[in-house]
């Protein structure tokens, strides 16, 4: 080969005689790219196109961040750290939850761009259909509890964690659930709305800096509420497992955080394992299967909960 | 009732690939997937179907396999093969015939799709494994892939 004219060779020495340490430092290099990443978000141009209807494309960055941290105020992370405790909570997670498609339907239309529009309509295809297996499965459980209050659901999981207490219909739900949530927070294998290798970037094709930022963060903060809800309804939210350590309540944010981020994982791998499914496949998916299971899987709970069949220590 | 048994057989399938990504997350070396690559230059070996370049090998005595039929310079659809041939006397039987000059390969052209591989009929090219192939001027990429002064491999042809 022509080793002599090989450039990488050659370009590797020279770095190595300018700076010596660089190959060494890389690896911290990875943690401070970070900071820098959210710096250089916050400091970039906010560009937009002539064409595009002003008002509506800054309002949906907003839309779609302001519905994501609100869900966050429900949660409870331990007996007392909660910030809103709401008789409706469970209505009201997934009720705010589904504003965020409005935000994304607003900047796709507003862009005046055909990708953004192709991914914002492929969008309200996508999270209108699976919001109803998310309700349904979330309505499983509420058969289960008696109550939408957050604090009242856990209150019922100390004999026990729903997932154990309803066991087959929970499990079935749970699965449910988390195919639903992450189309819900259309990440992969339901990513058709930012599809690159079609769209683009799909609805925030025209966003730069930090309102692109926004719809960035959006959906990592919507992958945790989809990952805390399920840890609320199935997993006993702050309850430690076997009640281990009940004796300091402080630990409750500790064990939710942790099973809350257990299921962030479950999507990760989701995400480095399926392929993209097509538009088709994903309606038949919600529409053929996931729903009619779901109604199914209602009526078996509700026979349940009626026999007194739940497990409950 | 194919309804169920698609349902079963999606979940199935679903699970068996989720169980090759998770162990593969979990027992997967260091190195395994992400190569540090200036740093492991001196080690770092590509895998057997990777296609970095065309190579024509040879063996101890300088003999390639080449017969220059031209199969691969006409299998070729953007022209990156050009064989240049003579007519030699073949000491033993006195008849005049075909051989290569200089297998002439641009590698400034090449599309790596291996349909001059596939049609050769005696397994003279093969791919490498060089992926280095970054050099400071494009007549460089222009390569002569026989050996000055070998000869054809004896039996190849027959």
């Amino acid at each position: 080969m022509n080793s002599a004219l090989s450039i990488t060779k050659n370009i590797h020495d020279w770095l190595f005689s300018i700076m010596p340490e660089a190959a060494a430092s890389i690896a911290e290099m990875v943690l401070i790219a970070l900071v820098y990443d959210a710096i250089k978000l916050l400091s970039k141009e906010l560009t937009g196109t002539t064409r595009a209807d002003k008002f509506l494309y800054n309002l949906a960055p907003y839309f779609v961040i302001i519905s994501s941290l609100m869900a966050l105020s429900v949660f409870p992370f331990t007996k007392e750290f909660q910030a809103f405790d709401i008789n409706i909570g469970l209505f009201f997670l997934i009720a705010v939850s589904s504003i965020g498609v409005i935000g994304i339907l607003l900047g796709g239309w507003s862009s005046n761009n055909k990708f953004a529009m192709i991914g914002a309509m492929r969008s309200g295809v996508q999270t209108i259909s699976y919001e109803l297996s998310i309700g349904l499965s979330l309505l499983t459980m509420v058969l289960l509890t008696g109550s939408l209050q957050l604090s009242e659901i856990v209150e019922v999981q100390k004999s026990g964690w729903l997932i154990v207490q309803g066991h087959i219909p929970a499990i079935i739900a749970f699965m449910i659930y988390m195919i639903a949530g992450t189309a819900e927070t259309n990440r992969a294998p339901f990513d058709m709305v930012e599809a690159e290798s079609e769209l683009g970037a799909g609805f925030h094709t025209e966003y730069s800096g930090m309102k692109f930022a926004y719809f960035f963060l959006a959906e990592f903060i919507n992958m945790f509420i989809i990952a805390a809800i399920a840890t609320t309804v199935f997993f006993g939210a702050w309850l430690s497992p076997f009640g281990i350590t009940e004796s300091i309540p402080m630990l409750g944010v500790f064990w939710f955080l942790l099973k809350a981020l257990i299921l962030v994982f479950l999507m990760m791998w989701f995400r480095w394992t399926f392929p993209r499914l097509r538009i088709d496949q994903l309606l038949t998916l919600e529409w053929k299967y996931l729903l009619p299971l779901n109604l199914a899987n209602i009526v078996i709970m509700a026979l349940l909960v009626w026999l007194n069949l739940t497990i409950s220590f | 009732m194919s309804y169920f048994s698609d349902i079963y057989r999606g979940i199935k399938t679903l699970l068996t690939g989720m169980s090759v990504t998770g162990k593969y997350f979990l027992t997967s070396r260091k190195g395994a997937i992400t190569q540090q690559y200036p740093d492991n230059r001196e080690t770092l070996k590509m895998f057997d179907r990777f296609r970095g370049e065309v190579i024509m090998p040879h063996n101890e005595d300088n003999e390639h396999r080449c017969t220059g039929c031209q199969k691969c310079e006409i299998a070729c659809p953007n022209g990156t093969i050009e064989i240049i041939w003579d007519r030699g006397i073949n000491e033993n039987t006195g008849k005049k015939k075909k051989k290569i000059d200089q297998f002439v390969y641009h590698l400034s052209m090449c599309t790596m799709c291996g349909l001059c591989i596939d049609v050769c009929p005696t397994d003279a090219i093969k791919w490498g494994q060089n992926f280095e192939n970054s050099v400071y001027d494009r007549t460089a990429l222009t390569r002569v892939l026989n050996e000055p002064g070998s000869e054809l491999q004896a039996g190849v042809e027959d």
